[in-house]
């Protein structure tokens, strides 16, 4: 098994998922197969492949340059849990 | 021991574009909080990012001034981590394949001197938002307007040993940019920040010293001085016994020193993978040649222009090519006074800009335009007034009383070149001095500054010095 419970717990912990004690090891287990899998996919020669960022054969759209969005705070602040002065409060993130 | 210095510098250049990177909220400066924080910006779910032409066009800008590779093919990646002024839990960036790739710039770190940094990589990226941590006890207030705003992480190739040379090059990207109209320089509003990676080993040694980086810099005159702190520090560290921690520090500008900052584990584990809403950016040979095409002379062209066209000292021609703005005042007075650019150099770079920083004015700003000043300098060299009856003229000028010949007819200030006019001036001092004539005559030859000093004096400084020396000495003949 390629990954260990701490590294379920960490990663976990970066993306703020909750897990349970009881799961880690399945998750574990699980995550590790796929990358087996993915290990086993490694052992395929691709000296000569591309690395390919997205699945599509299409390139970026751009857009033009105009500051066109109208100021909509108090739409996007009447769904938000705390606000004040036209600002989003959160809790204190610096000691 | 004796010891080096290395240090590179990464440089986040705010895009000077109307709208965001990925949204058409707008970037301006200063409006009430949230009020440029639109759907894409707050990650709101459900939202795509597109990508602003006017972006890529800038970075491609940036990359061809400095001799860059162009990134045929670009793509975006995400950088996850949590704060509150990063909604969506992640940033867009620019990981394997940026769209600037290496390039270089060459510097001048003291006079006469010059030096070419490599430039690694210059990638695109979207800024946070803002958190206020002193408007409300206990929590904190986020601002979005900056979130989405576009940035050029701009890094350097650890190519720099002090931090001389380090300000050297952050001054020369700083006009760089303003010069090729991608930011404005704004360094009070954040416009241009800067990050410096510095490590010391001893001399002769290969290998690079353990690295600290610094940010938390917000000008040229902090950047020298957080960089010679933390050289300090970690010289102190190594001559105590100790190891230099690799780490983030921030610099305090009024202790004059740089903290560790409490770095938590994860710190740095951003797992980067390519963005799923963005395709790569492709960029083709066209697109860069009409680019290249587009530029304005670069600082560097116009300096080497400045000294082997107009034959001006290498100092002047450095200084006239440090930003947009003086240069541009230099050549529109050019168009002028084309047969004296080194007349035209010392009054910008001595009255005028001394005048200018007194006032905290820049040269945009001047209140005496180009049209005003060549106007003054063309009374000097057609022998109308002298060089010091000028200052007196400038002065007047600077205070709004018109035009330099307005001024020079109102005040009377022509210059006396009438040889009588000035003869009867030298006889009156030469009756009124004979011990001084003696001491001349018994081969004092300094004497004669005296002399012309007081000539000068009598005639309200309007007499020609160069008359009044020449016929000086005839009368002074024994």
């Amino acid at each position: 098994m390629s990954l260990k419970t701490e590294d379920v717990k960490n990663i976990a912990h970066l993306a703020r998922l909750a897990i349970d004690d009881d799961a880690v090891t399945d998750y574990a287990s699980d995550l590790s197969n796929i990358l087996d899998l993915v290990e086993q996919m490694n052992q395929v020669d691709t000296d000569n492949v591309q690395p390919m960022a997205h699945p599509m054969d299409a390139q970026q759209r751009l857009r033009d340059d105009d500051a066109s969005e109208p100021d909509q705070r108090d739409k996007f602040q009447s769904i938000a849990p705390d606000v004040e002065n036209g600002l989003y409060r959160v809790p204190k993130v610096i000691e | 021991m004796q010891w080096e210095t290395v240090i590179g510098l990464e440089i986040h250049a705010q895009l000077a574009t109307k709208s965001k990177i990925f949204s058409a909220a707008s970037t301006a400066f200063g409006a009430e909080p949230n009020t440029q924080a639109c759907a894409v910006d707050l990650g709101l779910p459900g939202v795509l990012p597109v990508l602003n032409k006017e972006v890529v066009n800038m970075a491609i800008k940036f990359g061809v001034a400095i001799d860059a590779e162009i990134g045929r093919e670009s793509v975006f990646a995400r950088k996850n981590y949590f704060y509150p002024d990063l909604p969506k839990g992640y940033q867009i960036s620019q990981m394997d394949l940026p769209i600037v790739g290496k390039g270089r710039l060459t510097i001048s770190p003291a006079e006469g001197v010059s030096k070419v940094v490599g430039i690694t990589r210059a990638h695109l990226e979207e800024d946070a938002g803002k958190s206020l941590h002193d408007q409300f006890p206990g929590q904190t207030g986020v601002d979005l307007n900056r979130a989405g705003t576009p940035l050029l992480e701009i890094v350097s190739e650890p190519d720099m040993s002090s931090a001389k040379e380090a300000v050297a090059y952050a001054r020369k990207i700083h006009s760089l940019v303003q010069f090729i109209e991608i930011c404005d320089g704004n360094m009070a509003q954040g416009s241009l920040r800067c990050d410096a990676n510095v490590s010391v080993r001893p001399v002769g040694q290969q290998e690079l010293g353990t690295r600290a980086e610094i940010k938390n810099i917000n000008s040229f005159r902090f950047l020298e001085r957080a960089i010679n702190y933390e050289i300090e520090r970690q010289i102190d560290v190594i001559e105590d016994g100790g190891t230099v921690v690799q780490e983030t520090r921030l610099y305090d500008s009024e202790k004059n020193e740089t903290r560790s900052m409490r770095s938590k584990e994860e710190a740095n584990d951003y797992r980067y993978f390519p963005d799923p809403d963005l395709l790569p950016v492709r960029v083709t040979d066209e697109d860069i040649e009409t680019i290249r095409t587009s530029l304005p002379e670069l600082p560097e062209q116009k300096r080497l222009r400045y000294i082997n066209e107009l034959k001006l000292t290498d100092y002047n021609a450095e200084l006239l090519s440090s930003s947009r703005e003086i240069a541009d005042y230099f050549e529109t007075a050019l168009c002028r006074l084309s047969d004296q650019p080194s007349l035209l150099a010392n009054w910008i770079l001595g009255d005028l800009t001394g005048a200018l920083n007194k006032s905290e004015m820049g040269f945009a700003d001047s209140p005496i335009n180009p049209e005003q000043l060549t106007g003054l300098l063309t009374r000097i060299s057609d022998n109308t007034i002298s060089g010091k009856i000028a200052k007196e003229v400038f002065e007047a000028m600077w205070n709004g009383e018109g035009s330099a010949d307005d001024i020079i007819d109102s005040k009377g200030l022509k210059q006396i070149t009438d040889t009588g006019a000035i003869e009867q001036l030298i006889n009156d001092v030469i009756a009124s001095n004979p011990e001084q004539v003696e001491q001349f005559r018994a081969g004092k030859e300094k004497v004669l500054g005296f002399f012309v000093g007081q000539i000068m004096k009598q005639s309200k400084g309007k007499a020609n010095p160069g008359q009044v020396n020449q016929l000086l000495r005839e009368k002074l003949k024994p």
